[in-house]
């Protein structure tokens, strides 16, 4: 246990301490983090894509990707620099829907975004009903500063991971770091097990 | 092998300077600190008797060369950790720290200029950092700041800003969006794509920029020098956000 901090008492919010990982604080409002300025494409040249290590590379246009099954999922969201989001609702397509028909043995997924961001995940974390290509938030179409027209949505992991204007998923066989990873961020980062910066 | 991790350190504070109504800057002895570059941050984690911990992210306003730590912290009315740091912190008390965080938002002086350094209010933090790095390199980059508080008094490190002015190639530049002071003849309003093109360098010159403010302020001042015709690549953003705390 580190020393106390003389006089501190802190401000404790009424939630389930069982939902906010360590660290973290619960904010209502929604944030925003981006390294450079919001990109903002034409929906009419707006396309998604999976490539990389695929027999044949898929892609969809804006018509097609929303014609896609849809999930609406109400999820927490942990942002590594400390603030946690409760009960957030988002509609957008599963990636394991995306990836129907789609033969790989990659491990690893580059996402990668208008701006030139990008961030690694495992493959197996993107699978099983735990992440999506969201395009409204709250009912609403997401927001160009929250990453729309579309973004990755990965709630178990550090928000990092949840590429805004993401464009394309890159399966790779080795495991290469994203943009905020290199940066000295965590490569994988669990919230639950406080993994924020390389080494933690 | 495995990265190390950033270990929390227990820092001394030295000293606690009032740098407006709403901000000091607490000046730190942190045994063991690798040192930082212009621009990065640290996470603060207070800890309460009963082990309740909070923790968040302040900006460094020191240059890497300065003997101490500083972190400058805006208080915010409803916050839960700056209002302990700004007015319970005091010369003899003990912070906990770890750190230097981030490498995106940074400037190192051999990375050359020229660079334009944009801040909303207390989003002068880092950029500071920047121009306190510069001056202890006896840099002449051309340098270009651009200042926007509601009002003069609201201005972080005034004195010493007119101090670095007079030397060679920092140009400080303040807009006032509320009271701008008295027989003042300069920008007062919001920071617009007009105010950018005054301040400069224009996009030719190819400015590394750095932006650093309230999410609304810095997501504005980036639309506008993209409309501009600035490269996107070249513009780095750091928020401060109304949750902070």
């Amino acid at each position: 246990m580190p020393p106390f901090s003389r006089g501190f008492r802190g401000r404790r919010v009424d939630v389930d301490p069982a939902r906010v990982p360590p660290g973290q604080y619960v904010t209502r409002d929604f944030p925003v983090l981006s390294a450079g300025p919001t990109p903002r494409t034409p929906l009419d040249e707006w396309s998604l894509t999976i490539n990389g290590a695929v027999d044949e590379p898929v892609s969809w246009a804006w018509e097609e990707f929303v014609a896609l099954p849809s999930e609406s999922v109400t999820v927490d969201i942990h942002c590594v620099t400390k603030w946690s989001k409760l009960d957030t609702t988002w509609t957008g397509v599963s990636v394991d829907t995306l990836l129907e028909g789609v033969e790989t043995d990659a491990g690893y997924v580059t996402a990668w975004c208008d701006g030139g961001y990008t961030t690694n995940v495992p493959l197996e974390d993107l699978t099983g009903g735990r992440a999506w290509i969201a395009y409204e938030f709250g009912g609403e179409p997401l927001e160009p500063e929250h990453g729309g027209p579309a973004r990755l949505l990965v709630p178990h992991l550090y928000f990092w991971k949840s590429a805004k204007w993401v464009r394309g998923l890159e399966l790779r066989d080795d495991d290469e770091p994203g943009f905020w990873e290199a940066y000295g961020y965590h490569n994988y980062g669990n919230p639950w097990k406080e993994q924020r910066y390389s080494g933690d | 092998m495995a990265p190390a991790r950033i270990a929390w350190r227990l820092a001394a504070v030295k000293d606690v300077l009032v740098e407006t109504p709403r901000a000091k800057t607490l000046v730190l002895d942190v045994p063991g600190w690798p040192g930082h570059v212009a621009g990065q941050h640290v996470d603060v984690r207070l800890t309460a008797e009963d082990g309740y911990q909070a923790q968040r992210s302040y900006s460094i306003a020191s240059a890497p060369e300065n003997e101490k730590l500083a972190l400058t912290v805006e208080r915010l009315e409803d916050g839960e950790v700056s209002p302990y740091l700004t007015d319970e912190l005091g010369p003899g008390d003990e912070l906990e720290l770890r750190g230097p965080i981030g490498g995106y938002f940074a400037w190192r002086s051999e990375d050359g200029g020229p660079l334009l350094l944009v801040a909303g209010g207390s989003g002068l933090v880092p950029l500071m950092a920047m121009v306190r790095h510069r001056a202890a390199n006896s840099s002449t980059v051309d340098t270009r700041l651009l200042v926007s508080a509601r009002s003069s008094e609201e201005v972080l490190y005034r004195d010493e800003l007119a101090r670095l002015a007079a030397g060679d190639g920092l140009a400080v530049h303040q807009t006032f969006t509320r009271e701008p002071p008295a027989g003042w003849s300069g920008f007062a309003r919001r920071v617009d794509a007009d105010v950018l093109g005054q301040v400069g360098p224009a996009p030719s010159q190819r400015p590394r920029i750095f932006i650093c403010g309230p999410t609304a302020f810095v997501e504005r001042a980036a639309d506008l020098l993209v409309g501009l015709g600035h490269d996107t690549a070249a513009i780095h953003l750091e928020r401060f956000g109304p949750t902070g705390g």
